[in-house]
């Protein structure tokens, strides 16, 4: 008897509760717009904790690039690096810079930032015990070697190369000629940073300080963050709004309900299954513009069965048998666009993108696919595996597209067949370790809008992200010889010459670059993505 | 009884660690987590070893498994990839599901149990064929379409609710995912009910308590569902573990940062940590649940008894 009592209690006490909230609810703000300028914008969790050198992907760079500002910054409608901290950076040789920092500028906190910020920040950076996932950035500073030794434990801690000479002065010696070097300063990782950072590390990657537009105001790991206007920020680069919430989601199809529902102001990353329902419920409120992004196809040299002679001819010959235009529009809804060189249009042709550098061998042609393929011996093991990930990122329907295209040309169903990986990270394993031995889909993401990025870390002997262990004397003398050169015209068309070496060999096939898309509300004004695809906050306005 | 919970909960320890060590093992399998850590490109190889031996990954699977369970045994559940304690993400994503399993078991007692009565009693009219039809409904559309749908409706089409619940997820917006949690197992415990109760309707019991001139409403809800909740009782008891670990996809749908949500992001990233550590206490919720459960079963009917 007492058990039943008390089971109808329970439900009737639940009831109760449900009922009153129920009733009780709809006011807690969240919304979109609203009366004090606020934007609220779609965010992903970050993957590794918030720091400068340990960013490396899109949703922890967006925040450093509100939080933050460096020595240099994009211009975020052409590319080009400008001064931002820097009153100047000179050098005689393209290897010993000195560095002078502009007066007048603080961190959010209040502290000074001098010479020491840059010079601290980096060596933290580039220390081996420090795990910073962006180290590498700092590898062309003299004494990298010896701070982040490949194996073993670094020998010193501080980078060789860096001297402070003054408050406002110091040198970097790199290991090398670099003459674009002063323009690389745009990125993040070379962000200064404030006393806090080193001596009370967890209170600030809880809530970090920097120097940019935009302050921390609440940061609840995993869920959200609330960012506002640095009424002080001295740079000219002012927010134009009263600040920018930013909300997690666990999926991009509900961000992109939610602003169709009118409770969220701007999505970063229209979801593919919605790109063809975007122009009815967006209209012009719909931005699709290209990013610093190349979507290739590699290409195993440690293999040599695709090391020879022949095999360039096979990978030249592949390369025609896809049909770049008809897959970028059906699949992607002409949210890529068919790729003709290894670098991207956001550099302008300043800059060293050049349409059309890759000429016939990027272009659709059937008949003489075929014949290339077949002179070359055919496809090494008779049939082509093209490894993705299958977890994120859809891969598996252009993988499938890329193989139809190359079937048909073969005139055989088997020619060509995608080989999913369940996990990125295990397919990253599977492609950093060597065990492919087909092709897999590779991409590469600027770091800065230089040619040389597209070029170097990818494609040069032993490269950082020279996956498939391409190495070709001649490119590398190229590449050498464009980083030494003065003149930056001068250097860009050298680049340009190692990329003919390029069509040469065909070492990745190119596919597209892709772009960037977003799509924002009625509430805001003035949105746009710059060339990595992030939102130009400061420049949002609401209405 | 005391004899029975003892012998119970020592029956738990080996399920435990049989489930921790599977989970870890499979984890284990997919590969090299430190690999997708750089995005697209190799992490250079001196701070992936160093972050390898971080998380202890660069030791024999049998030998982190073990310094994993040590750990569990200290309160560590270790840290994710970004950082954070495995326990501070438990801390955030648990009371989130934990209301949402409570409103769908709400739902589910009070709208399942409700029906099922209803329809029990009067078997074979339009009511009862009417919510049979209902339930078949519930019962064949997948969750994720009633989600999608309701979020559509509710959320873009009428502006009833906000589409997404926001990161504290206050209850009163969990109530439509609730309700979506639990349509299918709302269904289920329905015509449970109702098959159990149109079963007793018959016992010699109801008739003697009819008989004996007690109230209707009386006989109905002391003697006749009572009795009739056994079955009812064992469905939801096990539905909370699986509402718990289950609602992966309606999390997602309504953006909820719950242990679905944790446990995606965790098999994504490939972090054992994280997954582990959320099955464990999964394992273990499920556990306790089927004990109650068990042990409810003496509250209903005094009749049985365990030794």
């Amino acid at each position: 008897m007492r058990g039943a009592t008390h089971v109808k209690w329970a439900a009737c006490a639940a009831a109760v509760a449900l009922a009153a909230t129920a009733c009780g609810g709809g006011d807690s703000g969240g919304g979109g717009g609203g009366a004090d300028g606020i934007v609220s914008s779609s965010w992903g969790d970050p993957q590794n904790p918030l720091e400068p050198a340990n960013t490396n992907e899109v949703q922890g760079g967006k925040v450093l690039d509100m939080v933050f500002r460096g020595l240099k910054k994009y211009d975020p409608k052409t590319g080009e690096a400008t001064n931002m901290l820097a009153e100047k950076i000179e050098s005689k040789d393209n290897q010993n810079f000195t560095v002078t920092v502009k007066d007048g500028w603080t961190f959010s906190n209040g502290e000074k930032i001098t010479a020491n910020s840059f010079v601290n920040a980096w060596n933290y950076g580039a220390l081996l015990k420090n795990n910073q996932k962006n180290a590498y950035f700092f590898g062309y500073i003299d004494g990298y070697d010896k701070v982040h030794p490949e194996t073993g434990k670094a020998t010193a801690t501080k980078l060789s190369g860096l001297k402070v000479v003054d408050d406002k002065t110091f040198t970097v010696k790199l290991s090398q000629k670099f003459s674009l070097w002063p323009d690389t300063l745009g990125y993040p990782a070379f962000a200064p940073l404030p006393k806090t950072f080193f001596t009370d590390h967890a209170a600030w990657l809880s809530k970090p300080i920097g120097n940019g537009p935009y302050t921390i105001d609440k940061y609840t790991k995993g869920s959200s963050m609330s960012l506002r206007k640095w009424d002080d920020y001295p740079g000219d680069d002012k927010a134009q709004n009263g600040g920018i919430d930013l909300k997690v989601y666990t999926d991009n199809n509900t961000a992109y309900t939610d602003l169709t529902a009118g409770n969220l102001d701007l999505v970063d990353d229209v979801p593919a299954s919605q790109l063809k329902n975007v122009k009815a419920d967006l209209g012009d409120r719909y931005i699709n513009t290209p990013a610093g992004i190349i979507q290739t196809l590699a290409f195993p040299f440690y293999d040599k069965n695709w090391n020879t002679a022949g095999a360039v001819k096979v990978r030249q010959g592949l390369s025609m048998a896809i049909n770049r235009p008809q897959i970028t529009d059906q699949i992607f809804q002409k949210t890529r666009t068919p790729a003709s060189d290894w670098t991207s249009p956001v550099l302008g042709a300043d800059g060293g993108f050049k349409k059309g550098l890759c000429g016939k061998e990027c272009t659709y042609n059937a008949a003489e696919a075929k014949k290339m393929i077949e002179d070359g011996g055919g496809i090494p093991g008779g049939q082509l595996k093209i490894s993705y990930n299958g977890d994120t990122g859809s891969h598996k329907e252009w993988v499938d597209a890329v193989c139809n295209s190359i079937n048909k040309v073969m005139g055989n169903n088997k020619a060509c067949v995608g080989a999913p990986v369940g996990t990125f990270a295990d397919f990253r394993s599977q492609v950093s370790q060597q065990k492919l031995h087909g092709a897999w889909r590779a991409g590469w993401q600027m770091d800065y809008p230089l040619i040389q990025n597209f070029l170097q870390p990818v494609y040069y002997t032993n490269a950082s992200s020279n996956d498939g262990k391409w190495n070709n004397k001649q490119f590398d003398d190229l590449v050498d010889k464009a980083n030494a050169e003065s003149d930056k015209a001068k250097a860009v068309s050298t680049f340009q010459d190692a990329e003919k070496v390029m069509v040469q060999q065909m070492p990745v096939i190119p596919l597209w670059y892709q772009n960037g898309s977003a799509g924002y509300s009625e509430n805001v004004t003035n949105v746009s993505l710059n060339q990595f695809s992030v939102p130009v906050y400061e420049q949002i306005k609401v209405k | 009884m005391g004899r029975y919970v003892i012998r119970r909960l020592l029956q738990m320890i080996p399920v435990f660690f049989g489930t921790t060590l599977l989970i870890f093992l499979m984890v284990n399998v997919m590969g090299d987590p430190i690999a997708g850590l750089c995005g697209d490109r190799q992490c250079d190889p001196a701070t992936a070893a160093q972050l390898r031996t971080e998380f202890g990954l660069d030791k024999p699977v049998w030998q982190q498994y073990l310094t994993y369970m040590g750990n569990v045994f200290t309160g560590d559940f270790g840290t994710a990839f970004n950082g954070q304690k495995v326990t501070e993400l438990m801390g955030t994503a648990f009371p989130i599901t934990i209301r949402l399993t409570l409103v769908a078991i709400v739902f589910e007692i009070v709208i399942g149990i409700s029906l099922g009565v209803v329809t029990g009693l009067r078997r074979g009219r339009p009511v009862d064929t009417a919510v049979l039809i209902l339930t078949l409904v519930v019962i064949s559309i997948p969750t994720f379409v009633t989600g999608l749908l309701l979020q559509l409706l509710l959320g873009v089409e009428w502006g009833v609710i906000k589409p997404s619940v926001s990161p504290e997820a206050p209850l009163n917006e969990l109530i439509i995912p609730g309700l979506v949690v639990a349509s299918v197992s709302l269904a289920y415990v329905t015509r449970l009910t109702r098959t159990s109760i149109a079963e007793n309707t018959r016992a010699d019991y109801v008739r003697t308590a009819t008989a004996k001139g007690l109230p209707r409403r009386r006989v109905v809800i002391r003697h006749l569902l009572r009795n009739s909740l056994i079955p009812v009782v064992t469905f939801i008891g096990t539905d909370v573990g699986a509402l718990m670990g289950g609602a992966i996809v309606t999390e997602r749908i309504f953006n909820i940062h719950g242990v679905g949500y944790q446990l995606y992001q965790g098999i994504l990233r490939q972090n054992s940590q994280t997954v582990v550590g959320f099955v464990t206490v999964l394992v273990l919720v499920f556990l306790a649940a089927n004990l109650i459960v068990d042990l409810l079963y003496a509250v209903l009917d005094p009749r049985i008894r365990y030794a």
